[in-house]
């Protein structure tokens, strides 16, 4: 069976490549809750390869064995009915593995689901990240200011984003730090992670938003405290502040480069809380949505994100 | 056609049994339909955004006729059945009619009720809330009103064609209908109306 | 000219010009071919009307096909936009709508629409039964499917098609961010389509349980006649929870009521709920009738019984009602915290048992087997080990903090397809094959057939597996093009290349057809396979009434024990036959479903009041209409018994 071997081959290519000299972003964690993700990938890919290569022999044995081609012309296969104790092997082994996983998955669960451990008695920094079509503001209330489609996060303390959306549902997602969760217009989520290495990492809305989607990315730059605090100063003394009739034209659909501000939209436009499920900014910014993409035409639209890939290229 | 004698009419044909089981099928699907509705209208009972809740705008007198006039025709229906049973056309006739005489002023009552839900403020885009309410209440509503057609028809059918196999395994289905709708109404009554005014 | 401007496309491109063209030219063709040959009254006669199930899953089995090419070419679409970084080929509108057409029609018009024609051509057969409980209700079911499908593909050249993804989040697919009216298409094609899904299995499930022949109890019904059954139980329950979810998308779109809308109260999540409700058992929908495939093809190319049919069926029923118990496994990034995650993580990768079971069941099958591969036969093979590697992988996805990385990234898209494609696509292929002699009196070409299984195997494997790697990466789904520096570039050449192999691969089944039709040989038998089940008992071609005396039951392979085992299926004299009136009601209704769909999407109000009118006018009709059927004399049933002789000859 030729497909047998292809596959087999595909494997250990697929296993020689994740472990290769360039380790894919998912598993080549710089942060504590990407790690504990990755270890539970390798885990479950371990095990899963073990039920993979079994169905395999099993397959090939059968094949070999019991060809048509192999066997007399006379020969009737048996009637067999189920058998009690292989069935109950065929149900038992699986039940161990999947219990087995199902502790690791809730104790892994609840895990990335709290603030990292091991960061000392710092308090997680809190940054509040939101995304508009198609963008990601940053707003920092404790530094009280904001950036767009870029994230300096300093390494070694916890860091919990808030995240919400002025629009579709976006997802937060920074593969190298750890996995993502939704922005929506009309809750909070919380989303803690935490870097443990400085570097830039590629940081993305991961789910569907539009025609814009493709470039719905943000850079992600972890230093060390000290250098995020030279940061903030010079932001705090060089950048405009952002003012309430900014933020809106900021709201508006399309691209935008990587922008800075001092203060935060939040002392303005509060995020939305769930009560009643009322929001202020909801209706507000949905008015606002519909008459402006009212307004833009295509034309314009997609000539705003060739400009934005250009921007990319020269960036990089 | 195989048919068995010992069943009473509306079961008689193979093809009546068939009918009548397709239809309590049927009805397994419309509970899964109503149920998603009461499940949406659960999630959404408190998001009235700007709009009216539901203890603001529920008037319980309106609710309190609808509820009886419906139940009614659900007793009344199950009388005309009973009568179709003991071949009493005329009997099933008058019984029928006057479900469907119950059944439209349910229905009479209701447009009355959606009026006033409309002047307080409580238009289908007023909210989730009233968006989901008025849903699940149309949805119902629509049912009953489908439900006056078809009764109408069959009450014609019989009374041109008499209580064949055929016509009473309509009557029948149908009953099972309106039975259905009257339960529904009993959860709209008391998981919306009642646990809303409260 | 203000009226007509709704129905221009809002994005324009010769390739949408170029298609309007196509279907203008294809439409004339059939209509012209149609008169000049004079077969009008015929199609109308002998198929648009007809309440015969085996015409029905004929035709259902066309349209399937048809689709199979409509969403393979988006797919091919797709798969070459994005085989190069940087790629110009497609703007991201035209990308978004195709990728979402692509679901759409794979999901619920192509794999729906082929696993009820397999249903529907072979569950009575298998039963023993004359037709299904509701002959007319299931011309009507396919009507609306079809006619659901025709709107869903007529957005692509009047108005524009949706782009908001096949599970069309909102708010999103609302009107503040879907101004075009795409979206609307989709709530109201799906919704047609589903009333027609729904009475399906509303149908099946009362033919199943009371149309069994004598003798043949729940367990010894063929395995494929309990997904069926399981299947269509699924449908009546799940079906609903669209209905309700895509009433509530038009009336946003449409009536501005505020349910899924990102103000007054709407959340945004209730149909992402409502939507997996119902998704995740289509998912088992889908896949069931699969499983009952191959354990019909493989017992019968293995010459030996199905091994454990009790914990096939138990398992199965356990697969049944789990579905309805994982579907926040498609958000466990929504936010909702650790336990509930938690719950669904485990009752997700509690699935894998059953399933588990049904593979081991499957390879003991083998055992002490007699194996002989035959095109069926390689692609039950095939499914084995690639549904495996996808399976697992959906253990993996169902890890919830692990999910957290797969989520939303090619890792998923590779994880579902090499699930559907083995699960689903082989099995409609397989079991097309296996029942082709059945439906059309001859077999197809075996050397094509494995030809066409190395390519769509090879395909699979080499479009799929690269997904895994460059989803770890980091390279999200539905992405209409990535820069090089990403490096995802290598993966989605590969997985362009076996798009191409999947693509000949299908044209190869094309040739297939055309090539058996042209050189086949006629004189296959009834029993061509030498297989197990009551089908097989039947002529061929199958005369329309099935049987002409109903067969006796002693096992779930009663044609097996008749011939090795000197069972008598066929005991008795020959007796008059009840059949069904042919009706054209359904279809005229069905037009009328079209045009009030169509009339809502553009709100044209007074049209669609007037279809709806129509839609109860047919209803009343019905209502009122006297129909007794015909029937068909011991003459007549001995005339066409003694011109195609066979199998049943033989036992009697």
């Amino acid at each position: 069976m030729k497909i047998k071997w292809a596959m087999l081959a595909a494997i250990f290519t697929i296993v020689t490549v994740l472990t290769g000299c360039e380790p894919l972003a998912v598993l080549n964690p710089k942060g504590p809750q990407a790690e504990t993700q990755a270890d539970v990938i390798w885990l479950s890919i371990g095990i899963m390869l073990f039920i993979v290569v079994a169905v395999f022999a099993i397959l090939i044995y059968m094949l070999v064995k019991f060809r048509a081609s192999k066997q007399s012309d006379d020969y009737e296969p048996p009637h067999i009915e189920g058998n009690v104790i292989v069935e109950s092997i065929c149900v038992g082994i699986p039940v161990l593995i999947v219990a087995f996983l199902s502790i690791v998955s809730v104790q892994s669960n609840y895990e990335v689901e709290s603030s990292p451990e091991g960061y000392g008695e710092k308090e997680p920094l809190v940054v509040y990240a939101s995304s508009s079509n198609w963008k990601w503001h940053f707003s920092y209330p404790e530094q009280n200011i904001e950036t767009v489609n870029y994230l300096y996060i300093p390494t070694d303390r916890p860091l919990e984003f808030k995240l919400y959306s002025y629009g579709p549902i976006t997802s937060f997602w920074i593969p190298q730090l750890g996995g993502q969760k939704y922005a929506m217009s009309d809750m909070v989520t919380t989303l803690h992670l935490a870097a443990d290495a400085p570097g830039e990492y590629m940081g993305r809305n991961a789910n569907f938003s539009g025609k814009g989607f493709a470039e719905n990315t943000f850079n992600v730059k972890a230093m060390p405290q000290a250098e995020f605090d030279e940061w903030v100063d010079e932001v705090n003394n060089t950048a405009d502040p952002l003012t309430e009739k900014e933020f809106d034209q900021l709201l508006e659909p399309g691209h935008l480069g990587q922008l800075t501000f001092k203060g935060t939209h939040l002392t303005f436009l509060p995020p939305p809380s769930a009560e009643n499920g009322g929001h202020n900014h909801g209706s507000g910014s949905a008015d606002k949505h519909t008459e402006m993409s009212g307004n833009s035409d295509n034309e314009s639209d997609s000539g705003h994100s060739d400009s934005h890939s250009d921007e990319e290229h020269s960036d990089h | 056609m195989k048919t068995d004698n010992t069943m009473p009419l509306e079961y008689k044909t193979e093809q009546s049994r068939l009918n009548i089981f397709g239809f309590w099928i049927f009805l397994g699907a419309e509970i899964m339909l109503f149920g998603t509705l009461f499940a949406s209208y659960f999630t959404l009972e408190g998001r009235t955004g700007s709009g009216p809740t539901g203890a603001e705008i529920f008037e319980i007198t309106p609710v309190l006729v609808e509820t009886f006039l419906l139940l009614t025709s659900s007793f009344t229906i199950g009388l005309g059945v009973h009568a179709m049973r003991i071949a009493n056309k005329k009997a099933m006739l008058a019984f029928f009619s006057i479900t469907l005489i119950l059944g439209l002023g349910f229905l009479g009552f209701e447009i009355f009720e959606f009026i006033h839900y409309v002047h307080e403020g409580a238009g289908l885009q007023a909210s989730a809330f009233t968006s989901i309410l008025l849903t699940t209440l149309g949805t119902h509503g629509a049912h009953v009103t489908f439900g006056l057609f078809w009764g109408l028809f069959i009450i014609l059918q019989v009374k041109k064609r008499g209580l064949t196999p055929e016509t009473a395994n309509k009557s029948f289905i149908f009953s099972l209908y309106w039975h259905f709708l009257d339960v529904v109404w009993i959860f709209i009554f008391s998981f919306i109306y009642l646990k809303g005014m409260m | 000219m203000d009226f007509f401007d709704r129905f221009a496309i809002p994005h324009p491109s010769p390739i949408i010009y170029a298609s309007m063209v196509a279907i203008g030219l294809t439409v004339i063709a059939i209509v012209a071919g149609l008169t000049y040959f004079k077969k009008w009254g015929y199609l109308w006669r002998e198929w648009i009307t007809t309440v015969d199930h085996k015409r029905i899953g004929i035709m259902y089995l066309l349209s399937a096909l048809l689709m199979l090419f409509r969403g393979g070419v988006d797919a091919l679409m797709m798969r070459a936009q994005t085989a190069v970084p940087e790629n110009t080929l497609l703007e991201a509108q035209h990308y978004n709508e195709i990728f979402t057409t692509h679901g759409v029609v794979m999901i619920i018009f192509m794999a729906m629409a082929f696993i009820i024609a397999l249903m529907n051509f072979v569950v009575p057969l298998q039963i023993g039964a004359r037709d299904v409980a509701f002959p007319r209700l299931n011309n009507l079911s396919f009507w609306l499917y079809f006619m659901g499908a025709m709107l869903f593909n007529l957005s692509f050249v009047i108005g524009g098609s949706p782009s908001a993804g096949w599970t069309s989040y909102f708010p999103l697919a609302g009107n503040e961010f879907s101004e075009s009216v795409g979206t609307n298409y989709y709530m109201l094609a799906i919704q047609i389509s589903g009333i027609g899904t729904l009475m399906t299995g509303i149908n099946f499930i009362a033919t199943i349980l009371k149309m069994r022949a004598p003798g043949m109890t729940l367990m010894k019904m063929p395995m494929f006649t309990w997904s069926a059954l399981i299947t269509n139980l699924i449908i009546v329950f799940a079906f609903p929870v669209l209905t309700v979810a895509l009433a509530m998308g038009t009336m946003d779109r449409l009536f501005g009521s505020n349910f899924f809308t990102t103000s007054d109260g709407g959340m945004d999540m209730l149909w992402a709920n409502l939507f997996w409700v119902w998704g995740h058992p289509e998912v088992y929908i889908l896949i069931l009738p699969a499983f009952g495939i191959y354990s019909e093809i493989i017992p019968t190319f293995a010459r030996r019984n199905l091994y454990g049919y009790k914990s096939m069926v138990a398992s199965m029923v356990l697969i049944s009602l789990l579905s309805f118990f994982v579907w926040v496994h498609h958000f466990f990034t929504m936010g909702q915290g650790a336990l509930v995650n938690s719950i669904f993580s485990i009752s997700t990768m509690a699935i894998a048992v059953p399933t588990g079971i049904k593979i081991f069941n499957w390879l003991f099958t083998l055992w002490k087997g007699k194996i002989k591969i035959t095109v069926p036969m390689l692609y039950s093979l095939g499914f084995l080990p690639i549904f495996t590697i996808g399976g697992v992988t959906g253990v993996m996805l169902g890890m919830s903090a692990a999910d957290y990385q797969y989520h939303n990234t090619m890792f998923l898209v590779a994880h579902f397809h090499l699930v559907i494609i083995p699960g689903v696509v082989f099995a409609m292929i397989a079991g097309m094959t296996y029942w082709w002699p059945k439906m059309f009196g001859f077999m197809l070409n075996e050397r094509i057939g494995k030809w066409t299984f190395w390519f769509i195997a090879g395909g699979t494997c080499l479009a799929f597996f690269p997904m895994f790697i460059s989803g770890l990466d980091g390279q999200a789904r539905r992405m209409y093009t990535y820069s090089e520096a990403t490096g995802f570039g290598i993966w989605n050449m590969l997985s362009f290349i076996g798009a191409l192999g999947l693509a000949a691969g299908f044209i190869l089944i094309v040739y297939n057809v055309y090539y058996s039709t042209r050189y086949a040989s006629r004189d296959i038998g009834d029993d061509p396979w030498d297989a197990r089940s009551l089908e097989w008992a039947t002529h061929n071609p199958v005369p329309e009434y099935n049987f002409a005396i109903t067969p006796q039951v002693n096992s779930s392979e009663a044609f097996w024990d008749s011939k090795k085992n000197g069972h008598k299926l066929f005991k008795g004299p020959f007796k008059e036959i009840h059949m069904p009136n042919n009706s054209g009601m359904p279809f005229i209704m069905s037009i009328l479903f079209f045009v009030l769909g169509f009339a809502l999407v553009f709100s044209l109000w007074i049209v669609a009041i007037i279809s709806l009118i129509g839609v109860f006018a047919c209803l009343a009709h019905r209502s009122f209409e006297k129909d007794h059927g015909y029937h068909i004399s011991v003459e007549e049933i001995e005339k066409t018994e003694a011109e195609r002789g066979g199998a049943e000859h033989e036992n009697r």
